[in-house]
């Protein structure tokens, strides 16, 4: 009687949780992993748009390999285990090809055990801190050598910036953008006393002190600017607080790498005219390809205000990458797939082609532009041409040494000019 | 020499229409139009050489960057607003050309070191305008670099002036240079560096600190003297922009917590969708400005209101449907008001996308109140502080002359007898609630002006005020007023030593430790309610 | 044997429903368990290691539940800091996990995690010494939690810090420690926390037998605390607890220290909390300060409360379900979950004060009297 009602209880169990019929496997299945809820949704809802909009432009044009695109969208509500959590449903039970995810470190850090272990193909479209290169993973987005040193170069060469501070929010990314520029502006010569670093916990509400120790630092005579990797939601009550305590473009230019169209969007941008940002992107590009893509956007999205940004052309470009690659390797064998995305070319939305490189990330342009009163960017300085990431920074003791090249037949990710080893991979 | 003509002439030239303007002039304004951006530097430094105050509508409108040409005929036009409306208007003639539309026209870049370049050159052309207040900033705007020309046009100025601020201002540019110069005598130099000492211009503390490492040693002490005196009056200043700091913040917790002070407070309700009322609030202003966009500075007195009726309606809503149902149950209600706060965050999500919304500051709010160089009060801060006090005292009058805040008081401290004696409960608990919510999006209505306003704006207050109305006491204004205040000045002054985080941390471990002394808080409540 | 299964079983009625619990819990764990390992993927019974791994989350959750359930329906101690202990268990577990990792780091240090490389330092900081011994790890992993509810218990207790105050107050532990753990000096990978773990005692951690083991393992622990939690509060110990979430006054006039028994029961909570952490960690492959957030712990006393608040079978219920729901809303509608979740919430409180086991206790007392009623007639 009793084993009767606990295989009752069991069947039921297990029904449940084997609850998704798989589905015919007459559709290539995308994965889309970003919070919709908590506090990353204001950054990574767009994304996810973003991928829905494209997966739909591919399908009208027939989709891939004879079969339609089919977008497998998920929550991770910001939650960081959940991120591992989603992306194991995505792979074993959805049976995803693809994931296109992730926007802080943290949660790619978090999904990448899982992505190694069950061999997935993930796309993040994210400018972050290196130190990473994984077979599995494709890295969009800018490393600090396509964001971070150009940005330096430009404020040292045109503005002839002589003292820096190095304010980011207290995680991965702003500590490693910051280590290597300590480490390239001493190279250039410029002293200790000259540098002023400031962490900050994440929405961060509270500027007053800080802006007011900044004006202090800058008022030494010497030109200053600030090198800003302060994250998200603590952006607009630091730049409301810039702008009240007079601090002008002028005086102290601010150069951000985390603030692009869409976070400008929620603030008045009146005050600070003249700041500047790095990025692979602008929203104001003129090119054919740009002006194209922003119209669709904004159809997609009902919304002819609606703005574009960085995240989104590297989502944009690995996409297409990615659609391409699956063409050329005829499957969507992540093996298969990995080896014929590295040399992919797909054009830039700013003109010129991006290029997969042989560590999984983009050789692309660097623009600098200046924030205009109407919510975007001009761009006052682009590199000459295009930029190739470099997962390992040269600045940095522990990683100067460490190359990433997933060609045979070196295939690693990590490794070791000095002593020829490749450590740091799970297979 | 020529300058000083120049100076001399301006009436005249500021009739001079403009096709008297020099060739060369008009030439190298066409140039403007084809010049590259790394090439404008130096057509500047040549328009400044040749021009004079007739420029300075160009040079200003290109610093603003409202400078356009038209692309038909490369005739320069500035952009400006006509009642909400966008108009191009030629330069010199101030006419609006209603042919050109934002396609006819193409900017003048500007960057950032052009933005500098220009303002120099303004403030060289504005050393003789009207207002005092412009030529007051022009001499400041002088004293980074000054240089032998600068010196002798600011002598030959000097005598003129009549307005004692600027008088002051140009005396300390004159002192600076004296002071730097060495073919100046020692006695002047000393003089000079004296009147320094009173100055607490930036520029002038750079100059003294330069001269402080002077070959001369005399000069050396005397700077290093007049630095320290310097110092010390700088460093006062500190600590009342630091206090400011505290205080403002201190403003802040005061308008999210007093809400709370009053539903968790008086009516023992711990509301954990609170600062979500604070969000609609936000929210609300949001709205305002977006139906009234030409009208910004007047939006924030529509705002007060609205958002007072809105978050206060929807505090009557949840009561009614929720919190009247749980009554006696305050851990319960925890748990149902922490629900409500989901579904109101999803909402905005879905009625206004996860994105921050910008809500545009007023003009009279922007900006700071410079009372002199090394202290200046932001203006929005100034005003919010204003407002807190404003609204804590307009609560207290409430809660004690009106009938309602009578019935308020009863209902907190003995429910059944105020019952017995004809007071209707539930028409009170309605009212406190609503009253608390209605004042949580006041607080959003002024956050708004500070911080982003998103779906997530509610959650970063919710434990702060917490904090605040536990620390205070709970069912105590007062406390509520002076705990927020004392936990913002703690923690602005903790700052600058421990950093923001670590600053945060032990305002917490305070608080913790001092409930364990005093577990009702600072002002504990009275009588038999308090049990 | 049979001594034993007495004394687990011996006490108040409400306790009756545990043992068949247990056995229904072991008996799906195994179930479960075999029809991942000896199944092939292509039977409709298999088990996916996703759900195994999803499943010991669950009973990992359902743990914490329980310790929250024990001092707040038992005692009447509403901690809203809870997940603070879980996460310190967590961190003792994480902290092992990532010195097992050795020279197969990024950077390949033998001794130091890649954070510690990254950040320039030199040696490990004093408290991760003796983390990579198993015993020792797991001994902190205990303790952690236990001293610092000791601590903050005996401090609140004593000066009778009460009712929402002490809830506020333990919210404010467990947010201090949020930032605390943020700051990357602090030496616990701040915002990133620890991750990638590779073996726990040698085990591969992606293996499917090792997570099958880890969740068995979780399924035995959380029996085995849910027996003795059972036994101690149907003792005397538990009948004083009763009366002080009832009436403290009464009961501390009566002669009681209350104080000792809140204190006792707190610590004896975080412990159960801080072994929840530890079996979560290498179960889900990260732990990071997000654990410490308020909301967190607030979510663990709702998951409480839907299952049924005063039963610690209604904790694991909660828990369980909550989760389930909260899985499926998230791949099912994943813009409107909060809809349903924030409903759900609202609607227990308002219909079920007592739960899900109170929903089945008021049924059945309608049956009862519905039965009565035709029996008499």
């Amino acid at each position: 009687m009793k084993i009767k009602t606990l295989a009752s209880a069991i069947a039921l169990t297990s029904a449940t949780l084997i609850a998704f019929p798989s589905l015919a496997a007459d559709t290539i299945k995308v994965g889309v992993l970003h919070s919709l809820s908590g506090t990353m949704a204001i950054s990574e809802t767009t994304l996810k748009d973003t991928v829905l909009m494209m997966v739909e432009e591919q399908n009208k044009k027939g989709g891939l390999l004879g079969k339609k695109l089919e977008a497998v969208v998920v929550d991770p509500a910001s939650n960081w285990p959940l991120f591992a959590e989603k992306a194991r449903e995505l792979l074993t039970e959805e049976e995803v090809d693809v994931i296109f995810g992730c926007w802080t470190s943290v949660s790619r850090k978090s999904v990448l055990p899982v992505i190694e272990e069950l061999n997935g193909l993930m796309f993040y479209p994210v400018q972050y801190e290196g130190e990473e290169s994984s077979k599995n993973v494709f890295y969009t987005g800018a490393a600090p050598n396509q964001q971070a040193i150009p940005a330096v170069n430009y404020l040292k060469d045109e503005l002839e910036v002589e003292r820096w501070v190095l304010a980011g929010t207290d995680y991965v990314y702003p500590r490693t953008t910051n280590k290597i520029l300590e480490a390239y502006l001493k190279d250039m010569g410029v002293a200790e006393e000259d540098i002023m670093i400031n962490y900050t916990p994440f929405g961060h509400s509270d500027w007053q002190s800080i802006v007011s120790d900044i004006k202090k630092f800058g008022s030494a005579g010497k030109k200053t600017a600030v090198v800003s990797t302060i994250n998200g939601d603590a952006n607009v009550p630091f730049y409301k607080e810039l702008g009240n305590q007079g601090i002008s473009s002028e005086d102290i230019p601010v150069v951000a790498f985390s603030v692009g169209e869409e976070e400008l969007s929620g603030l008045d941008t009146a005050p600070l005219v003249g700041h500047l940002a790095a990025w692979n992107y602008f929203q104001s590009v003129e090119t054919d390809e740009n002006e194209e893509f922003i119209t669709q956007w904004q159809a997609f999205t009902g919304n002819p205000d609606r703005v574009t940004n960085d995240p989104m052309e590297a989502t944009f470009i690995g996409f297409n990458m990615w659609a391409n690659a699956v063409t050329e390797a005829g499957t969507t064998d992540v093996d298969a797939v990995e080896q014929a995305m590295i040399g992919q070319e797909t054009p830039n939305l700013t003109g010129g082609t991006a290029v997969m490189n042989k560590n999984h990330h983009l050789s692309k342009p660097v623009l600098i532009g200046e924030i205009q009163d109407d919510g975007q960017f001009e761009t006052v300085w682009e590199t000459d041409g295009v930029v190739p990431g470099d997962a390992w920074s040269d600045f940095l003791p522990g990683s100067k040494d460490l190359i990433a090249d997933w060609t045979d037949p070196l295939k690693c990710g990590n490794y070791n000019t000095e002593t020829k080893m490749c450590s740091g991979q799970n297979y | 020499m020529k300058r000083i003509l120049r100076l001399c002439l301006i009436g005249i030239f500021m009739a001079l229409p403009t096709w008297l303007m020099a060739v060369e002039t008009k030439n190298l304004l066409s140039e403007l139009t084809q010049t590259k951006l790394s090439k404008m530097p130096a057509v500047l430094e040549q328009l400044e050489a040749q021009g004079d105050e007739s420029l300075l509508p160009v040079f200003r409108a290109w610093l603003g960057g409202d400078l356009y040409y038209t692309r038909a005929d490369s005739h320069l036009v500035v952009k400006t607003k006509v009642a909400g409306e966008t108009v191009y208007m030629g330069v010199f003639s101030q006419e609006v050309d209603a042919e050109l539309g934002s396609k006819q026209v193409r900017k003048i870049k500007v960057n950032n070191k052009l933005r500098g370049l220009l303002r120099g050159t303004i403030a060289r052309l504005q050393l003789t305008s009207k207002q005092p207040e412009l030529r007051e900033s022009a001499v400041r705007e002088l004293l980074a670099d000054l240089d032998r020309d600068t010196f002798t046009t600011l002598e030959a100025l000097y005598p003129q002036e009549t307005h004692s601020s600027v008088q002051e201002m140009m005396q300390t540019a004159l002192s600076l240079y004296t002071a730097k110069d060495p073919k100046q005598s020692q006695s002047a130099r000393l003089a000079a560096i004296d009147y320094l000492s009173a100055s607490l211009e930036n520029d002038v503390r750079n100059g003294l600190v330069q001269l402080s490492q002077d070959g001369n040693a005399v000069i050396a002490a005397a700077s290093n003297k007049a630095l320290d005196r310097i110092n010390q009056s700088v460093e006062r200043y500190a600590f009342v922009d630091q206090l400011f700091f505290g205080l403002s913040l201190g403003s802040v917790l005061l308008l999210a917590s007093i809400g709370l002070a009053i539903t968790f407070g008086v009516m023992g309700v711990i509301n954990m969708a609170h600062g979500e009322m604070i969000m609609l609030g936000a929210y609300t202003t949001y709205v305002v400005q977006l139906i009234m966009p030409n009208y910004i500075d007047y939006s924030i007195w529509v705002a007060i209101p609205a958002a007072f009726l809105v978050s206060g309606l929807m505090g009557v809503l949840i009561e009614r449907l929720v919190i009247c149902r749980l009554h006696g149950r305050p851990l319960e209600t925890l748990l149902a008001t922490f629900g409500i706060s989901l579904i109101l965050q999803q909402l905005v999500r879905t009625i206004f996308s996860p994105l921050n919304r910008q809500v545009s500051t007023p003009s009279w709010m922007s900006g700071s109140w410079e009372i002199n160089p090394v202290l200046s009060l932001t203006l929005n801060r100034l005003y919010i502080l204003a407002f807190a006090l404003l609204v804590f005292i307009a609560l207290v009058l409430i809660l004690k002359k009106s009938s309602l805040g009578l019935n308020v008081r009863a209902v907190s401290q003995n429910r059944s007898m105020a019952k017995a004696m004809g007071v209707k409960t539930e028409w009170v608990d309605a009212m406190t609630f609503g009253l608390g919510s209605g004042i949580a999006g006041i607080a959003g209505v002024a956050l708004s002006q500070l911080t982003n306003v998103g779906p997530n704006l509610g959650q970063a207050y919710i434990i702060d005020s917490f904090m605040v109305v536990v620390f205070g006491g709970v069912g105590n204004l007062l406390g509520a007023l002076v705990a927020a205040f004392t936990l913002g000045i703690a923690n602005k002054f903790l700052e600058p030593t421990t950093g923001a985080v670590l600053a945060a941390i032990f305002v917490l471990v305070f608080i913790i430790l001092f409930i364990q002394k005093r577990p009702k808080g600072l002002f504990p409540q009275k009588g038999r309610a308090a049990e | 044997m049979s001594k034993l299964l007495h004394w687990f079983s011996a006490g108040r009625t409400s306790g009756k429903y545990t043992l068949p619990f247990v056995i229904l819990l072991l008996g799906i764990t195994l179930l479960a368990s075999a029809a991942n390992l000896l199944l092939p993927e292509s039977s409709a019974l298999h088990v996916s290691t996703y759900s195994i791994t999803l499943l010991g989350k669950y009973l990992c959750y359902a743990m914490l539940a329980l310790a929250v359930d024990i001092i707040w329906g038992y005692c009447g101690i509403l901690s809203l800091g809870h997940g603070a202990f879980f996460a310190l268990g967590g961190y003792a577990m994480g902290m092992y996990l990532m010195r097992q990792i050795g020279d197969r780091g990024v950077y390949g240090h033998p001794t130091l995690p890649d954070f510690m490389v990254f950040l320039d330092w030199q040696e490990l900081p004093w408290f991760w010494l003796g983390m990579d011994q198993f015993w020792f790890a797991m001994i902190m992993a205990v303790l952690v939690p236990g001293l610092l509810a000791f601590v903050f218990g005996w401090l609140a207790f004593r000066s009778r810090v009460t009712g929402v105050y002490l809830s506020i107050m333990t919210q404010a532990l467990t947010y201090a420690l949020l930032l605390a753990f943020f700051r990357n000096e602090m030496g616990f990978g701040g915002n990133n926390g620890l991750t990638d773990f590779k073996e726990i005692l040698g085990f591969d951690l992606q293996s499917d037998a090792t997570r099958v083991s880890l969740f068995i393992i979780t399924a035995l622990l959380l029996a085995l605390v849910l027996l003795v939690s059972q036994r101690i509060l149907s003792s005397r110990l538990g009948k004083v607890t009763l009366a002080v979430r009832d009436a403290e006054a009464r009961t501390r006039f009566i002669g009681y220290r209350t104080e000792r028994y809140k204190v006792w029961l707190f610590v004896y909570s975080a412990v159960i909390a801080g072994v929840a952490g530890a079996l979560y960690v290498p179960q889900v492959g990260i732990i990071n300060p997000g654990e410490f957030s308020p909301i967190n712990s607030i979510e663990i006393v709702i998951w409480v409360a839907v299952g049924g608040r005063g039963t610690l079978i209604g904790a694991i219920i909660g828990a369980l379900l909550v989760n389930y729901a909260k899985t499926r809303f998230t791949a099912i509608m994943p813009d409107g979950w909060l809809f349903a979740l924030g409903a759900l919430f609202v609607l227990v409180t308002l219909f079920l004060p007592k739960g899900l086991i109170g929903l089945y206790g008021q049924l059945k007392s309608k049956r009862q009297t519905l039965s009565t009623q035709e029996a008499s007639s």
